[in-house]
């Protein structure tokens, strides 16, 4: 899928109307196929522009344009079509804790499959063949079966990166990726996710914390500081300098570990239990 | 030392600055009581009025021994279970009713929302959704068993559609409920990747909400049977019709026998909803 954005500027629904816009005159191209890491430090508008390319969140000024078509044009039923085209794949993983690995990975064909297949998916997985391939790509075939919340971390966010994979999408948004797995793994899921988009040619947008990683895995690199671009350039020209730069007053994100969000733990909120 | 340690008692500023308030709310919390007691006429001592106590023993009198002849036994039996046949229809029929309102009442469905305020219509609809299981909540199921009792006559059906309908809206809105205090994060996901309003729920919001939904449900049906027994005072079957015949007939002995049976009863659901509900976790 091809993207097109002009100038946008968008905040989050929450945010104070005096706080500064997460993105603030973003403009930018991507064709159909290509594969590009979104680099910068924290608080730099990456989810953010995550969210806009998903069709999440509108933009609140300039114009986004997904294969020639503005989204927020179309009816709303037409537009949660066009979502089924996307798949964005949230940095915590969105996985209901008694759910199983292969109903949870298989949860993102569901644009793409009928309301009744979804049901008698539940009972008996449809697709079970084709979860474990999705699952084997990130070396997780032995969860198949086994419950969500019996798994660790890292192996719930390659759950949530082998549901994208399933999802027949042609342009997929991953956030932050590697946040809880190790160099190892980490490199293991880069690999599988731009080897799984170029099979099926679908436009990859990735962002990530881990600067060496996006420079060794994606051709296309975009630094974003404060909502704004940075640079956009082949990965070979991302020079040490353009880096300090982008990470000035953020060095340690540039050298140290990726702050990893805290997956939320499995609670169960007390029940209210009232006659009436 | 001596000096300072009878002196600090004396000194205004250490008084505990709460005992006002409190002495003030106490007297006005009995201020407020007393119209109560007058209106509802509380005399508790009419109790121990020597014509009042007579009558009283003797009816109590007639309880010991409970009346125990295999006949009335097999007819408790099958009232009792007919009790239990009422509040499980009952419960299946405010199922039917709760679950399409509880879908289309709840806001963590709504794609509109996903990007902003939820559009006008959809709102709309939700809140009327609200309205309307508010409504059929707010009617006690006794007023309805006595609208039923009239419509279709006395037995067990008053009863099974006065319990389907209040508890319909009942288990409506704690659904709904139950469903927007979770986690949405999940549902919201799916509906962001461009899933059905119906798969969400099944996929998102159902399996991170099921165990609540069926401990609550677990839980009044257990609150059913105990308000079954109610209906049958006013002719809605089961167990409460035969107690309230045999109450008219001054009938100690079967009152003891149903009430034994009527406690067994509610501990017996009690201990099967809570092992439900511990087994759920």
């Amino acid at each position: 899928m091809q993207i097109r954005l002009e100038n946008v500027a968008a905040r989050h629904p929450a945010a104070r109307r005096d706080a500064a816009a997460a993105l603030r005159g973003l403009s930018l191209q991507v064709a159909a196929g290509e594969q590009i890491a979104v680099i910068g430090p924290s608080g730099a508008g990456k989810t953010t522009l995550l969210h806009v390319l998903a069709c999440a969140l509108p933009p609140s000024s300039g114009s986004l344009q997904l294969s020639g078509r503005d989204p927020w044009q179309l009816p709303r039923r037409q537009l949660q079509r066009l979502r089924g085209e996307l798949f964005l794949a949230p940095q915590v993983p969105p996985l209901p804790p008694r759910q199983r690995v292969v109903t949870s990975v298989l949860a993102g064909r569901l644009p793409h499959i009928g309301l009744w297949q979804s049901v008698r998916s539940l009972f008996y997985p449809t697709a079970i063949a084709q979860a474990d391939a999705a699952l084997a790509r990130f070396d997780l075939s032995d969860k198949l079966f086994d419950r969500v919340d019996r798994l660790s971390g890292g192996e719930r966010q390659r759950v949530g990166l082998a549901r994208a994979l399933v999802a027949d999408a042609s342009l997929l948004l991953v956030d932050e990726p590697l946040s809880a797995l190790d160099p190892t793994r980490g490199q293991q899921a880069v690999a599988s996710l731009t080897e799984a988009a170029r099979e099926r040619g679908a436009t990859l947008v990735c962002t990530l914390h881990h600067v060496e990683m996006a420079l060794r895995n994606f051709p296309r690199i975009i630094g974003l500081r404060d909502g704004e671009l940075a640079f956009d350039l082949p990965a070979a020209d991302v020079t040490p300098e353009r880096l300090q730069a982008l990470y000035a007053q953020h060095l340690h994100e540039l050298t140290g570990p990726a702050p990893s969000e805290e997956l939320p733990a499995a609670v169960s909120p007390h029940v209210v239990m009232h006659c009436r | 030392m001596t000096r300072t340690t009878l002196a600090l008692p004396m000194r205004p500023e250490l008084r505990d600055p709460a005992w006002r308030g409190r002495v003030f709310w106490a007297l006005a919390a009995l201020l407020l009581l007393w119209p109560a007691l007058v209106l509802t006429e509380f005399k508790p001592w009419v109790l121990l009025e020597a014509g009042t106590l007579k009558s009283t023993l003797k009816f109590l009198g007639d309880f010991v021994p409970p009346k125990l002849e295999p006949e009335f036994l097999l007819m408790v039996a099958r009232e009792t279970w007919r009790t239990v046949a009422i509040a499980t229809a009952g419960m299946v029929l405010a199922l039917l009713l709760a679950l399409p309102l509880t879908l289309l009442s709840v806001r963590a469905l709504s794609i509109s929302a996903l990007s902003g305020r939820m559009a006008l219509m959809p709102a709309v609809l939700r809140q009327g959704v609200r309205w309307l299981l508010i409504l059929l909540r707010s009617v006690p199921e006794l007023i309805w068993a006595l609208v039923f009792v009239r419509v279709v006559g006395l037995g067990p059906t008053a009863g099974v559609l006065a319990i389907g309908l209040t508890y319909g809206g009942m288990l409506g809105k704690v659904y709904g409920e139950i469903l927007e205090s979770g986690e949405s994060h999940v549902t919201a996901s799916l509906l962001r990747n461009g899933s059905g309003r119906l798969q969400a729920f099944f996929y998102g919001l159902l399996p991170q909400n099921a165990a609540e939904l069926t401990s609550y449900s677990v839980y009044r049906w257990e609150c059913a049977i105990r308000s079954s027994v109610v209906l049958g005072f006013v002719g809605a079957g089961g167990l409460g019709q035969q107690m309230d015949a045999s109450m008219k007939m001054f009938n100690g002995a079967e009152v003891s026998t149903m009430l034994l049976v009527f406690m067994a009863l509610v501990w017996l659901a009690d201990q099967a909803s809570a092992w439900l509900r511990k087994a759920l976790g």
